[in-house]
């Protein structure tokens, strides 16, 4: 087969994306969404659309052989185990995310077919993302995925706070992305190459050099930027209050999982010989992020900051795993992104299918008031999604904390490990505030629900999952992140 | 073990039984006394269950017994189970209280009745995996997990300050168990197993040792409560419904010895014997301490709350002896204080289910307007000073023999707590049910009805039973005891002054050896 033939086979779901993406587009424009904006049949068709090419996408990438790392372009692109498990939990989280936002578009008049088109076209940046083998379609996929996101901030464009919000993502972003190029072009310029496996070549050879290292603090800040990590987190809590809620909860899963693969990718494929210089790093980002996302969430009172705060306190539980630079570390840092997708999304499932009596969605804390009264069955999912996200357990956030606190000690950071559980103390605090607010405090108005029963199927779904009974999928899910993580150390 | 999987049984059953409760049909009313009965019946047979289960236990087999395994739960952990004598009996003691703790509130309890049993019933079911777990992570789990319906019948259904309490509870105990969990991964890394029977066969490097005992310590000691970590256990039982005290006084207090007894003497005995006198010192101090801070309090339920932290004090010190009566006593005290602190909770909500008040000014002349009343607090509050015949002079002279053979001056003192404790206790009997009633209100008061009688005298009972012929408590207890000595055998204690002399530098003492097999006579003639 022509090579060229060969690297479109092997980019498969990518390639399925972009075909359907642009068919989404226009499918919308002519389906009528360009004359009438508030066209709900035209939005739900490439609603679904969109999710059934998104399957299609995820079942290419099933039908791809398991457990053989194929590159492609050049080395540009890479398949693995790695890039396969992350590409299910984005694709699995951008469908999510599509769904869930109808409802409350629609509430909001705000039922744009380009919603789910250019979540379609994040989830192909994210798909290359996470496949990039090389730091030029690290780049491309990385500023595919942040374009959508700008426009998705400021998606209620009549807005004042939304447009804001999209402003102030594009330019910390844009900044962000500087700093990332310059990192690239430093590593290009002292490695003599951009390919991951060739700067480990490099490095291995003994040609760290102090510019080398210098590109690699730049690649990690910028890449920080992306999964919010303190202290390049500023931008996460006005975004995602100022970014219509759907959107906030798409930010909150699929880019989180997207860019900490990249991360994961870059340090273990590329900058593996240096292991010792940006293991420091990474510790310090995530003892920041755990420290600073526990307690600077205890103030806040806006739910959506809340939960802003928390992403970033789950990057730093994240990035513990990164820390160890083991396998077991790589293995449950992928179990905890997937446990935290199912967590967050769903927490903002319930926060989004919330409406007060007047029609509004809810914003503050203090609106929960006393939910568990006027609508048990909601606000008992959401003390699981809290006692989960605290690491209570047996609910299952428990384990993934369990694992990178696991793969650490093992790691010999036994210190690591106790600040993070400190953290976790403190972190629990402001979780257990939302369950107090909904089952000790008085009933003030009583809420109702937007009667959404996709929702509430989801919502349904990620709280059995995260529940106790979720615990069964443990094994399952271990088999596949030890499969995703070894993928990626065993390519060398 | 053949035959059903009777603990597995034990621990789904409350859990579909709470959910059956969310199910119920019909009204408010309907649905609270329908959901009352339920639970009823399933905490009886859930006691039900747990006879049988002391029936098919084999007293004198050393082994685990009605052990059951099921690799579950992925790489992390497995569904193990399996119990001993002693975990035998501290799930006894919560299948018991199980339901006098539905009974006490079947009435005082009026808001949101379903989810409260609810939360009992998940309770149960977490009691009794916590001591029937024999995988580390399961117990973890169990252990933890606990603290969910704790958090939540204190702060719904509690006193006034009940949000307070409520965060207090939670996050004084979860950073305690936080600690212990970051050593728990460290010995899984290290023996590469999470069976709790291999890791108590493990000896680990005594300087880890150290450290693991420490991390260990500051989950149990949270726990357990000790002194100085057992300020959130007064507002705790204040603020929480009288149910909610007695399963806390009653069971949730056990775990921290428990864990003492199943983790650190087995698993730590170098770092247990070398660090006896920091157990001993925090129980001595907490014995004087907790007594003294009891007798000024104002509040019934504050008072027995700082009694129980005594009575801890001494499970501690028991258990620390190192020696067969220590831990044996200590063992007896748990199941004697689970029973009778429980029972003076019942009292006092009984009390105060008719005049809403827990001050100890506001009542008097008890004696009088409510005799039954008063005839049963006097038992329990005979039982809890340690009177012979009762179970609590059993518990108290064991440890008190035990701790003798250690350490004299420990002993010396924590017997003062003994005299601290008929204090305190007494002068609450004689402020509440004798003198004159403090108001007209008091004096209208009507005596026990049928439904606490009915609680009551169960109690009463057990706690005769314990007292009279501890031997069906101890017999169970021997073999799991002898195992966690022969464990300790050989282990250097640390120094300490242990006779009435005043020795500069004393000599190592051993823990001696082959101890297991001897019984004391002053043992064998308090039976």
């Amino acid at each position: 087969m022509h090579p060229t033939l060969a690297s479109i086979t092997i980019a498969g779901p990518e390639l399925v994306l972009t075909i359907g993406g642009l068919l989404l587009l226009m499918l919308g424009t002519f389906g009528g969404g360009a004359a009438n904006p508030g066209n709900r049949l035209t939005v739900r068709g490439v609603t679904v659309a969109a999710v059934i090419i998104l399957g299609i996408a995820g079942f290419a990438l099933i039908d791809a052989p398991i457990g053989e790392r194929q590159t492609a372009f050049n080395g540009l692109y890479v398949a693995d185990g790695f890039s396969s498990f992350l590409k299910v939990l984005i694709l699995g989280a951008a469908a999510a995310s599509m769904l869930l936002a109808l409802p409350w578009l629609e509430q909001a008049k705000t039922l744009r077919f380009e919603y789910p088109v250019l979540l379609t076209f994040a989830a192909l940046g994210m798909c290359m993302m996470v496949s990039a083998d090389d730091m030029l379609s690290l780049y491309v996929g990385l500023e595919l995925q942040s374009l959508a996101a700008y426009v998705l901030a400021a998606f209620h464009r009549g807005e004042g706070r939304s447009a804001e919000a999209g402003l102030k993502y594009f330019v910390l972003g844009a900044l962000a992305s500087g700093i990332l190029l310059y990192g690239i072009s430093l590593v290009y310029g002292f490695a003599g190459t951009t390919n991951f496996g060739g700067i480990a070549d490099v490095l291995a050879a003994g040609g760290k050099t102090l510019g080398l290292v210098f590109g690699l603090v730049f690649i990690i800040a910028g890449l920080a930027f992306k999964i919010s990590a303190v202290p390049f987190h500023m931008w996460t809590p006005d975004v995602y209050e100022g970014a219509p809620t759907p959107v906030a909860a798409f930010f909150s899963a699929a880019p989180k999982a997207a860019a900490m693969g990249l991360l994961v990718r870059v340090l273990v494929q590329g900058f593996g010989p240096a292991s010792f210089d940006w293991q420091q790093i990474i510790l310090f980002l995530s003892v920041a992020s755990m420290g600073l996302g526990a307690v600077a969430a205890i103030a806040q009172t806006n739910v959506k900051r809340l939960l802003a705060y928390s992403s970033i306190a789950n990057i730093g539980f994240a990035l513990v795993g990164l820390t160890a630079a083991t396998v077991d570390g790589v293995d449950a840092l992928l179990f905890y992104m997937t446990v935290y997708l199912a967590m967050t999304l769903g927490t903002f499932l319930v926060v989004m299918q919330l409406r007060t009596l007047e029609g509004r969605p809810i914003e503050m804390m203090s609106d929960l008031a006393g939910l568990s009264r006027s609508q048990p069955r909601l606000a008992l999912a959401l003390s699981i999604f809290m006692f989960s996200l605290a690491g209570i357990p047996p609910l299952l956030g428990f384990w993934p904390k369990l694992a990178v606190f696991q793969a650490v000690i093992d790691a010999g950071l036994i210190e690591l490990a106790v600040a993070g559980f400190v953290a976790s103390v403190v972190a629990a605090y402001y979780y257990l505030r939302l369950v107090k607010i909904m089952y000790f405090d008085a009933d003030e108005a009583g809420l109702v629900t937007d009667g959404s029963r996709v929702n509430g199927l989801l919502i349904l779904g990620a709280a059995l999952f995260c529940s106790p009974i979720g615990m069964l999928a443990m094994a399952p899910i271990a088999t596949a992140t030890g499969r995703a993580a070894s993928a990626l150390f065993t390519a060398g | 073990m053949s035959g059903m999987p009777i603990l597995s049984i034990m621990i789904l059953l409350p859990l579909v039984a709470a959910l059956v409760l969310f199910t119920l049909p019909g009204d408010a009313a309907e649905r609270a006394a329908r959901a009352r009965i339920v639970a009823l019946v399933t905490t009886l047979i859930e006691f039900g269950l747990g006879l049988l289960l002391w029936q098919g236990y084999e007293t004198a087999s050393p082994d685990i017994q009605f052990v059951e395994r099921a690799a579950l739960f992925g790489p992390w952990l497995e569904w193990h189970l399996g119990i001993d004598g002693i975990a035998l009996m501290l799930i006894m003691l919560s299948v018991f209280l199980m339901p006098v703790c539905v009974l006490a509130g079947w009435e005082s309890v009026k808001t949101r009745v379903p989810e409260y049993l609810a939360a009992f019933l998940v309770m149960e079911s977490l009691m009794v995996g916590t001591f029937a777990a024999r995988d580390m992570l399961l117990f973890y789990l169990f252990f933890e997990a606990g603290l969910i319906p704790m958090f939540l019948i204190i702060g719904i259904w509690g006193g006034a300050r009940r949000i307070y309490a409520s965060y207090k509870f939670f996050l004084y105990t979860l950073l305690g168990s936080v600690l212990m969990l970051v050593g728990m991964l460290w010995m899984i890394g290290e023996v590469g197993s999470t069976d709790i029977g291999v890791l108590s066969a493990y000896d680990f490097d005594p300087k880890a040792q150290f450290w693991l005992f420490l991390a260990f310590f500051a989950s149990f000691a949270v726990k357990m409560p000790m002194w100085p970590v057992h300020t959130w256990l007064p507002d705790a039982h204040v603020e929480a419904p009288t149910a909610g005290s007695i399963i806390l006084a009653g069971v949730l207090l056990k775990l921290g010895g428990y864990g003492f007894i199943r983790f650190s003497l087995p698993m730590f005995p170098d770092a247990s014997a070398q660090l006896i006198w920091l157990v001993f010192a925090l129980s001595m101090v907490a014995v004087v301490y907790t007594s003294l801070v009891a007798l000024v309090q104002t509040d019934m339920k504050k008072l027995i709350a700082y009694s129980s932290v005594a009575h801890m004090a001494f499970v501690t010190a028991g258990l620390f002896a190192l020696n067969e009566q220590g831990i044996e006593g200590s063992l007896v005290m748990m199941l004697s204080h689970g029973l009778v602190a429980g029972a003076l909770f019942l009292c006092v909500g009984v009390i105060y289910d008719r005049l809403h008040t827990r001050e100890i000014k506001r009542y008097g002349g008890l004696a009088d307007t409510m005799p039954r009343y008063a005839l049963i607090l006097l038992f329990f509050t005979m039982a809890s000073v340690g009177l012979p015949a009762t179970s609590g002079f059993v518990a108290e002279f064991l440890v008190l023999i035990g701790l003798y053979q250690t350490s004299t001056w420990a002993t010396l003192v924590m017997t003062t707590g003994i005299i601290l404790g008929a204090a305190y206790m007494l002068w609450l009997y004689r402020r509440i049910a004798y003198g004159a009633p403090a108001g007209e209100d008091t004096r209208a008061m009507p005596d026990l009805n049928v439904r606490e009688v009915a609680i009551l005298l169960p109690v009463v009972a057990a706690v005769l039973w314990m007292g009279i012929y501890p031997k069906s408590f101890q017999d169970p207890m021997k073999p799991a005891i002898a195992a966690v000595t022969a464990r300790l055998e050989g282990t250097q204690m640390a120094t300490l002054p242990t006779d009435m002399t005043f020795l500069t530098a004393p000599a190592p003492v051993l823990v001696p050896r082959g101890q297991a097999a001897r019984h004391l006579p002053a043992v064998e003639a308090a039976h």
